[in-house]
C-alpha cells in the first residue's frame, strides 16, 4: 500500500556498467572504504587505549568481522522489507524493553540486558536505535508530507514510549540517541519550524521538571560535576579532569602512539571504551583529532548523499535520520569527553571497545547501502 | 493512504533536500564546535594541561640518606642498617580503608596492635599522600604473597627501607642508645626538609648526640607514578649524602666482658682510658634489646620491660645515682692534705665510733671495735670511717664540696654522653635551698664517708678515678673517638675543657695513689683479696652504699635482710699504677660489700684489659669473698 504502488520495478538493471559488481553485492564501495579506514584507525587507537593488550584488539576484530557480516546481510534486503516489517519490529522492541524492566539483568544499578533462554544475551535498546526511526519513517511516509500536526503528535508518541522505557533502565546515553533518531525523522519529514520552535520552548520547560523528578542522583551528579569538575578533583570530577588533561597535553601532534601518559599510567578512566577519543587526542594530538573528524565528516557526507538520492520518502527519512544519529553519536561522545556535555555513557562510534554498538551501527550502514543499491527508475 | 490522493513526490523530495541542507548546516556548526573545543584544549590550553599531566605522573620523592655506621675502637660494627620490608598504605589512594585492611589481613599476619597503631597514625596530622606504615619487617613469604596480590590493592605498597640494627643488641643498648620512629614532638624540632624522607631519629645515647652527623643529607628523586601511586621509574635523581660513620672509644670485647661479669646481677661498670677520657666500656646490666624499639615496640613487650624489677630500661651507668660511700675517700684524703686539715703522719685513735661531743651521737665505724691508731694512709687502706669523720669535720662542708666538685662530682662532665645525670655534692646553700635547714656538723660527718646526701653515678666515679689516676689532669669522658670522613663536624663540637686540678704539693697525688695501691696490695688493704698475685700493680678503693639507713647502734644481719635491701657494692680503681691505662668504676646493686663483690669484678676487667681477654670458653665467674672487710 505504499509508494511501491506508483513505481514500476526495474530491478537487476545496472545503473552503470562499472559499478555492476558492487551493485550486485548491494555494497556502496565509498562508504565501505571509509568505514574500513575508520575501523582500522580505531583498532590502532584501541591497542594503545587498552594498554597494549592484544587480546582486546583480537576480540574487537572478531566483533568488527561479525558487524561487517551484519552490514552485508542488511544491505541485501530491499528497503520495502524494512518498511513492511517496521511496525512489527517496533512492537517487538517495545515489548522487549518492557521485558527488560521486568526480567532484565545488568550491573551498577542499571538493568539493560535481556538474557532469554535460547537467545544470546542482548540489549534491546540497541535495536530501537534503528527500529524507532524506521517506524516513524514508515508512519510518516504513509501520509502526505509535510506531516499534519496530529501525525507529528503520534510520531512523537512513538518516539517517546521507547525513550522513556530506556531512560528508566537507566541508560541516558541510549535514550538520547533513540530520541535523536526518531526526532530527525520528524525533522526530515518537513515538520513546520513553528512546531520545532514550540518544541524547544516545551523542552526548556520540561528540562527543570526532568531534573527534579526524572533523573537519578548519579545522573544529576554527572551534570553538576560537568559544570565544575575542579570542585571535586578526586571524586566525581576526576574523569572529566583527567580526560581534558589527556586531550590538552596532546597538543598539536600528540605524544606519539603508545606514549600517552594519561592513559598508560591509568589516570584516564575507561580509556578503551567511552573515553578512547582522549587517548587518540593525547597520542595523535590535534592532527589526529582532525583526521578522525574528517573521516566522520566524509562518512556523514556520503550518508547524506545517499539519503538525498533515495527514491522514496521512507528511504529518505530513514537514511537521513540514521546519518544524523550517527553524527549525534560522535558529537555526544566527543562532547562529553572534552567536557562540553555531561558524561552520559555514549561510546565513540566504531572505535570504542564493545560489540553491541558496532553491530547496530554497521546494521544501520547496511540499511543505508541497501537504500542506495536498491534504487529503481521511477516510472514518472 | 486513502485511494485518490496523490503524493507529490517532487515536493516531498524538495522538502527533504531543504531539510538536508539545514541538517548539513547543523552538522558543520556542531562539528566546528567540537573542533573549536579541541583546538582550545590542545593548542590554546596546551601548556596548562601539559603541566597537569606532568603533575599527575611525576612525583618528587625525598630519599632518606643512609644513616652513618657506628664502630667500636677495633672497627667492630656496633650499629648497622638492615633492609626491612614494610607494608604501607596511602589513605588518599584507598577507596575503602576497612575493606583494604581486611583484605590485607587475609594475606598478612596483622596483629591488633598493628591495627591500633595504624588507626592512631591515621588520625594524626600528616603530610598529604604520606604513606602510613601498617606492618613492619615482612617475612620472605609475606613479601611473596604481597607481590601476588598487590595489583588488587591500590594505595598499598611494600616498601624496603634501611632500618637500624644493633648486632650486639643488649650489650650496646645503654652505651649507644637507639633510634626510633620520629614522634610528634621531634617533628616540631627537626628540619622538615632534611628529614622529609627519614622515618627514624636518634632517641638516646650516641644515636641522639651525633644525630646530625649520623643522619646525613636528604636526596631527591623525580619518579613517574601511575594513577594508583605506584612508582614506575625514576626520571631524575639527586643522591642523598649518607651520614658519617663514627668510631667510638668503646671496646665491644670489654663491654661484653663487663656484661658477663655482672650477668645475673644488677649493676654497672664504666671503664675509662685516663689519657684520653675515652669510654672503654659503659655497661648497665641488665640491658635490653634496643632493636625492639627501632620499629616501635609492642605495648605488651614494653610493659614487661618497664615493669621488670630489674629495670632493664634504666641506664644505671649514667642515671643511677648512688651514695658513693667509701669510694670517695681517696679524693677526700687528697682534699684533707691539700687543704691542710690533716697531715700524712697525724694519727688518731679509732675506738669504733666517733662523737662530735663527748655525749653526742655515736657515728659508728664499719668495723666493730675500731682500727685502733690510724694515720691517713691506713685510713684509706683499711677504709677507716673514724679518721674521715674527724677529717670531714676539720675540713668542713665547704672544703669537701670544693674538692669533690673539682673531681667532677655534682656535675655532668661528659662531652657526648647524653642523658647522664649530675649526682649531688651537698653544700650549705643546697641544704638551705632544698631542706630549708642549716648545715650541721653531723652532715659533714656523713658526707666524709660518702653517705648522707652524696650521690654519684658510676660514670662520675669512673671519671673522678681517671682524674686522680692522671694526677689532676682532666680528660672529659667521651664515647666518640673520631668521625670517619667529615672532620669539620668534630671541630667546635665540644665546649671548653675543664680546668685541671692543681694541688699545692704535687706529691699529694703520689700519696693518694699510694694509699689506693695499699688498698689492693697492702697487708691490711680492704681489697687485697681481689688483687691477689696480679703481675701488675693496681690502685683502688672499695665502697658500700647503704640502701636504707640503720638507726644508731642497731645491728643488722645481712642474711636476714631481703636481697634487694642489701647494700650496694662499689669499687673504683685504675691500673697499672705506674702508667694508668684503665680507670674503672663498678657498682653491684645489693651486692653486699665492695671488697667482696665489686673489687673482684674490677680485677677481672683490669686483667682482661692489661693481660688479654680470656678465651671464650673460660668461665667468667668472679668469686665473692665474704670475709673481706667493709
Amino acid at each position: 500500500m505504499g509508494l511501491r504502488d506508483f513505481t514500476r520495478p526495474m530491478t537487476h538493471h545496472p545503473l552503470s556498467g562499472a559499478r555492476s559488481i558492487w551493485a550486485a553485492l548491494h555494497i556502496d564501495p565509498f562508504l565501505l572504504v571509509l568505514l574500513l579506514v575508520l575501523l582500522s584507525f580505531g583498532l590502532i587507537v584501541l591497542f594503545s587505549g587498552g594498554d597494549g593488550r592484544i587480546a582486546l584488539v583480537k576480540a574487537q576484530s572478531v566483533r568488527i568481522g561479525l558487524a561487517l557480516v551484519v552490514m552485508f546481510v542488511f544491505a541485501q534486503l530491499d528497503p520495502s522489507v524494512y518498511r513492511r516489517w517496521a511496525p512489527w519490529l517496533y512492537a517487538l522492541g517495545v515489548l522487549a524493553l518492557v521485558a527488560v524492566i521486568l526480567v532484565g539483568v545488568g550491573a551498577k544499578g542499571a538493568q539493560r540486558w535481556l538474557d532469554l533462554p535460547g537467545l544470546p544475551r542482548f540489549q534491546p535498546s540497541e535495536l530501537l536505535k534503528i527500529v524507532v526511526p524506521m517506524t516513524v519513517a514508515w508512519y510518516l511516509s504513509r501520509h502526505f508530507l509535510p506531516p499534519k500536526l496530529s501525525h507529528v503528535a503520534l510520531a512523537l508518541a512513538m518516539v517517546l514510549v521507547p525513550v522513556a522505557l530506556i531512560a528508566r533502565q537507566p541508560d541516558l546515553g541510549t535514550s538520547v540517541l533513540v530520541a535523536a533518531a526518531g526526532l530527525f525523522v520528524v525533522f526530515f519529514a518537513g515538520i513546520r519550524w513553528r512546531i520545532i520552535s514550540a518544541f524547544f520552548v516545551l523542552v526548556s520547560i520540561a528540562a527543570p521538571l526532568l531534573w527534579f523528578f526524572g533523573m537519578r542522583d548519579y545522573q544529576k551528579q554527572r551534570v553538576l560535576t560537568l559544570l565544575d569538575p575542579e570542585s571535586d578533583p578526586l571524586g566525581a570530577g576526576w574523569n572529566i579532569m583527567q580526560s581534558k588533561t589527556a586531550i590538552g597535553s596532546g597538543g598539536w601532534s600528540g605524544k606519539g602512539w603508545m606514549q600517552g601518559t594519561q592513559s598508560h599510567l591509568e589516570f584516564l578512566p575507561e580509556s578503551h571504551t567511552d573515553f578512547i577519543v582522549a587517548v587518540l587526542a593525547e597520542e595523535f594530538g590535534f592532527v589526529g583529532i582532525f583526521a578522525l573528524m574528517s573521516l566522520y565528516l566524509l562518512i556523514l557526507l556520503r550518508c547524506l548523499y545517499i539519503a538525498v538520492n533515495a527514491q522514496d520518502s521512507f528511504s529518505r527519512l530513514l537514511a537521513g535520520a540514521l546519518s544524523m544519529t550517527f553524527f549525534i553519536y560522535v558529537f555526544v561522545n566527543v562532547g562529553m569527553v572534552s567536557g562540553l556535555l555531561p558524561v552520559v555513557g555514549v561510546p565513540l562510534p566504531l572505535i570504542s571497545y564493545g560489540g553491541t554498538s558496532i553491530v547496530t551501527l554497521m546494521a544501520a550502514f547496511g540499511i543505508l547501502m541497501s537504500i542506495h543499491t536498491h534504487r529503481r527508475m521511477i516510472a514518472a | 493512504m486513502p485511494w485518490g490522493e496523490f503524493k507529490d513526490t517532487v515536493a516531498e523530495r524538495r522538502i527533504f533536500q531543504h531539510r538536508t541542507l539545514v541538517a548539513l548546516l547543523l552538522l558543520f556548526v556542531m562539528m566546528g564546535l567540537l573542533m573549536a573545543r579541541m583546538y582550545y584544549l590542545q593548542v590554546v590550553q596546551h601548556d596548562t594541561y601539559t603541566t597537569l599531566s606532568d603533575k599527575n605522573r611525576v612525583q618528587v620523592q625525598s630519599v632518606a640518606p643512609t644513616r652513618g655506621l657506628i664502630y667500636d675502637r677495633n672497627d667492630v660494627l656496633l650499629a648497622e642498617n638492615r633492609p626491612v620490608f614494610n607494608v604501607t598504605i596511602v589513605p588518599e589512594r584507598v577507596a575503602d580503608i576497612s575493606q583494604t585492611l581486611s583484605d590485607l589481613q587475609a594475606i598478612l599476619n596483622i596483629s591488633e596492635e598493628d591495627l591500633d597503631r595504624f588507626r592512631g597514625r591515621l588520625l594524626e596530622p600528616r603530610r598529604p599522600f604520606q604513606e602510613i606504615p601498617l606492618r613492619y619487617d615482612l617475612t620472605e613469604q609475606e613479601i611473596a604473597s604481597m607481590a601476588v596480590h598487590r595489583h588488587n590493592l591500590p594505595g598499598v605498597e611494600v616498601n624496603a627501607e634501611l632500618v637500624r640494627y644493633y648486632p650486639y643488641s643488649e650489650l650496646t643498648s645503654h652505651a649507644l642508645g637507639y633510634v626510633g620512629r620520629i614522634n610528634r614532638d621531634e617533628l616540631q624540632r627537626i628540619d622538615p626538609v632534611n628529614y622529609a624522607g627519614t622515618n627514624y631519629i636518634g632517641k638516646s645515647g650516641i644515636e641522639r648526640f651525633y644525630e646530625q652527623a649520623l643522619h646525613g643529607k636528604v636526596g631527591y628523586q623525580h619518579v613517574e607514578t601511575n594513577a594508583r601511586g605506584r612508582t614506575l621509574r625514576v626520571l631524575e635523581r639527586e643522591s642523598p649524602v649518607p651520614g658519617e660513620d663514627i668510631r667510638l672509644h668503646l671496646d665491644i670485647r670489654l663491654q661484653q666482658y663487663a656484661h658477663d661479669l655482672l650477668d645475673g646481677r644488677r649493676g654497672a661498670i664504666v671503664a675509662i682510658e685516663p689519657k684520653t677520657g675515652g669510654v672503654l666500656a659503659l655497661a648497665s646490666v641488665p640491658g635490653f634489646d634496643a632493636n625492639l624499639f627501632v620499629t616501635g615496640i609492642g605495648v605488651e613487650a614494653y610493659r614487661e620491660l618497664n615493669e621488670s624489677l630489674d629495670k632493664p630500661l634504666f641506664n644505671r651507668a649514667l642515671r643511677g645515682q648512688y651514695p658513693p660511700g667509701s669510694t670517695i675517700k681517696p679524693m677526700l684524703a687528697i682534699a684533707a692534705l691539700d687543704s691542710g686539715s690533716t697531715t700524712r703522719d697525724r694519727e688518731i685513735w679509732d675506738p669504733g665510733y666517733f662523737q662530735l661531743k663527748p655525749t653526742g651521737r655515736r657515728f659508728r665505724d664499719w668495723k666493730r671495735g675500731g682500727h685502733g691508731w690510724v694515720n691517713l694512709k691506713d685510713a684509706v687502706e683499711q677504709s677507716c670511717d673514724i679518721y674521715f669523720y674527724d677529717a670531714g669535720v676539720r675540713m668542713g662542708v665547704d672544703v669537701m664540696h670544693d674538692y669533690l666538685s673539682k673531681f667532677g662530682f655534682g656535675e655532668e662532665t661528659s662531652l657526648d654522653i647524653s642523658g647522664a645525670l649530675s649526682g649531688l655534692v651537698p653544700s650549705r646553700e643546697w641544704k638551705r635551698a632544698h631542706r630549708n635547714e642549716p648545715w650541721y656538723p653531723g652532715d659533714s660527718v656523713n658526707m666524709s664517708i660518702g653517705q648522707g646526701f652524696n650521690l654519684a653515678t658510676p660514670l662520675q666515679l669512673a671519671t673522678g678515678t681517671a682524674v686522680l689516676a692522671n694526677r689532676g689532669v682532666w680528660n672529659q669522658p667521651r664515647l666518640l673517638a673520631e668521625i670517619l670522613g667529615d672532620h669539620d663536624f668534630e671541630e667546635g663540637l665540644f665546649g671548653e675543657e675543664r680546668e685541671d686540678i692543681v694541688l699545692k704539693d704535687p706529691a699529694t697525688w703520689t700519696f693518694g695513689i699510694e694509699a689506693m695501691e695499699a688498698v689492693m696490695h697492702g697487708a691490711k688493704g680492704t681489697a687485697r683479696g681481689a688483687a691477689g698475685d696480679a703481675p701488675y700493680r693496681m690502685a683502688g678503693k672499695t665502697g658500700t652504699a647503704q640502701v636504707f639507713s640503720l638507726a644508731e647502734d642497731e645491728e643488722y644481719d645481712e642474711e636476714e635482710v631481703r636481697e634487694r635491701l642489701r647494700d650496694h657494692a662499689l669499687f673504683i680503681g685504675f691500673a697499672p699504677v705506674e702508667d694508668p691505662a684503665i680507670a674503672v668504676a663498678v657498682i653491684v646493686e645489693n651486692g653486699g660489700s665492695g671488697s667482696g663483690t665489686a673489687a673482684p669484678v674490677a680485677r677481672a676487667i683490669f686483667d682482661a684489659w692489661l693481660l688479654g681477654f680470656p678465651a671464650a670458653d673460660e668461665p667468667v665467674l668472679v668469686e665473692s669473698n665474704p670475709e673481706a672487710g667493709e
